[in-house]
């Protein structure tokens, strides 16, 4: 594909993903978070029994879709590839300090991009700190940070993370007496788009997600590191689609449904906080993490489809933090952050600078 | 030619190293990637910088022979 090409395909792919989530709050989604790779795993999570939040527990069939969009299009696309082993217990650990800078902000990258489509300006202090967090892990990668290398491995091992995705499915729709799911009115856990609109739009943003190798993190680090401005096109245009639907519907639809979908402002936002130090300082801690793993959350769930066994681990580590914010009270609320809660977003800050100090200076194999 | 070797590397990586190859002034460089992300990261770099990119594979390896 040409570089013109290309570009068009990001921005038809982007168009495209920033259409789903007004889609997905009309039909039935929490408002100003119709969708979000944190706050749906950590609502898996949830609905797994990992944490007794009871206001947000149902497992998403969109996070299961994307897994299964990215298999499809990779095998599609000869494109799957069972490889893994390049430090997996690392990159668990920073999954679940993403997940944890996450749930201080209230919002994976996606849903920033997401939140000020809805006009919520606490989204643009997690955007300025994840674009600090971002530069600190460029500052490290310049310096010759690296996980090391994987390896190929079989079949099999590539498979075991869509084949678990299903068997999630199977219980979400068996939902068997162990499966926990949030009480009407209880929370954000108890919204949700049917079960199959939710996981055919998971499977079409996996599908363009790994077609089009879409990255919340990727778009600004390449920038910043050598001028490729593709995938932050690819930002600019889910901004751009879900603001204007955003603004059809609250135009529309918005007073039938008693919903909003567009409201400009920091005041009475939906799951969120107007704690700027905080949503600031969580975003900085998603952005250096996701950096060190070498992309964002979406991006490793659609690594992860692809058949990538650290992005598995890494998603598994997300998975563990979201269910250690609500077990250890880290996770902020629409009151603000927690006092645990910020004692682990700066104890996460430090790991991961001290993470990127051994892969970068100290890097010889014991 | 300098050699490159960044199979099993994901991205930025293999441009990193690239774009140090090309920093210390390489005019021919020969990439060496194992996954289909990088080779596309790694070509459009080498397109922006000016160079030729000729691509070619073998055993799942695709070499990027960068010139100029």
């Amino acid at each position: 594909m040409n570089t013109k090409n290309e570009k068009l395909s990001i921005i038809i792919a982007g168009l495209i993903i920033g259409l789903v989530a007004p889609i997905l709050v009309f039909k039935g989604n929490p408002v100003n978070m119709g969708f979000c790779i944190a706050c749906f795993i950590r609502d898996t999570a949830g609905g797994l029994g990992l944490h007794r939040a009871g206001a947000v527990q149902y497992i998403r069939p969109e996070i299961i879709g994307i897994v299964l969009g990215s298999l499809i299009m990779a095998l599609c696309r000869k494109e799957f590839n069972a490889n893994g082993g390049s430090s997996p217990l690392t990159r668990f650990i920073l999954g679940a300090f993403v997940a944890i800078g996450a749930l201080m902000f209230l919002g994976c990258p996606f849903r920033m991009i997401l939140r000020l489509a809805g006009g919520d300006l606490n989204a643009v202090f997690g955007l300025i700190g994840f674009i600090i967090g971002i530069l600190c892990g460029v500052f490290f990668l310049k310096k010759g940070y690296s996980l090391g290398k994987t390896a190929k491995l079989k079949l099999l091992e590539g498979l075991n993370f869509s084949i678990l995705q299903i068997f999630v499915l199977i219980l979400l729709i068996l939902a068997p007496g162990f499966i926990f799911f949030s009480e009407a009115g209880a929370g954000p856990g108890a919204l949700h788009a049917p079960i199959i609109l939710s996981l055919v739009i998971g499977i079409i943003v996996g599908g363009i997600a790994q077609r089009n190798r879409v990255c919340m993190v990727g778009g600004i680090r390449n920038v910043v590191l050598y001028n490729d401005w593709n995938l932050l096109i690819g930002f600019i245009a889910i901004f751009a689609s879900a603001l204007i639907l955003n603004n059809i519907f609250q135009f529309t639809v918005a007073e039938t449904l008693n919903k909003s979908f567009f409201k400009l402002g920091f005041e009475g936002q939906a799951i969120a906080h107007t704690d700027g130090l905080w949503n600031a300082l969580g975003m900085v801690l998603v952005g250096f993490a996701s950096v060190l793993l070498g992309g964002c959350p979406l991006r490793q769930l659609v690594l992860a489809g692809e058949g990538n066994t650290d992005s598995a681990i890494t998603v598994l580590g997300i998975f563990a933090g979201a269910a250690f914010a609500h077990n250890f009270a880290l996770a902020s609320s629409g009151n603000g952050p927690t006092e645990n809660g910020k004692i682990a977003v700066i104890a996460g800050i430090i790991i991961c600078v001290i993470i990127a100090i051994f892969n970068t200076f100290y890097k010889k194999e014991k | 030619m300098y050699k490159v070797d960044a199979k099993g590397l994901s991205c930025p990586e293999p441009v990193i190293l690239t774009m140090n190859a090309v920093k210390l002034g390489h005019k021919e460089i020969s990439v060496e990637l194992s996954d289909p992300v990088p080779v596309e990261n790694v070509t459009r770099y080498a397109k922006s910088q000016g160079f030729t990119v000729k691509e070619t594979k073998e055993n799942d390896i695709t070499t990027l022979l960068l010139t100029k």
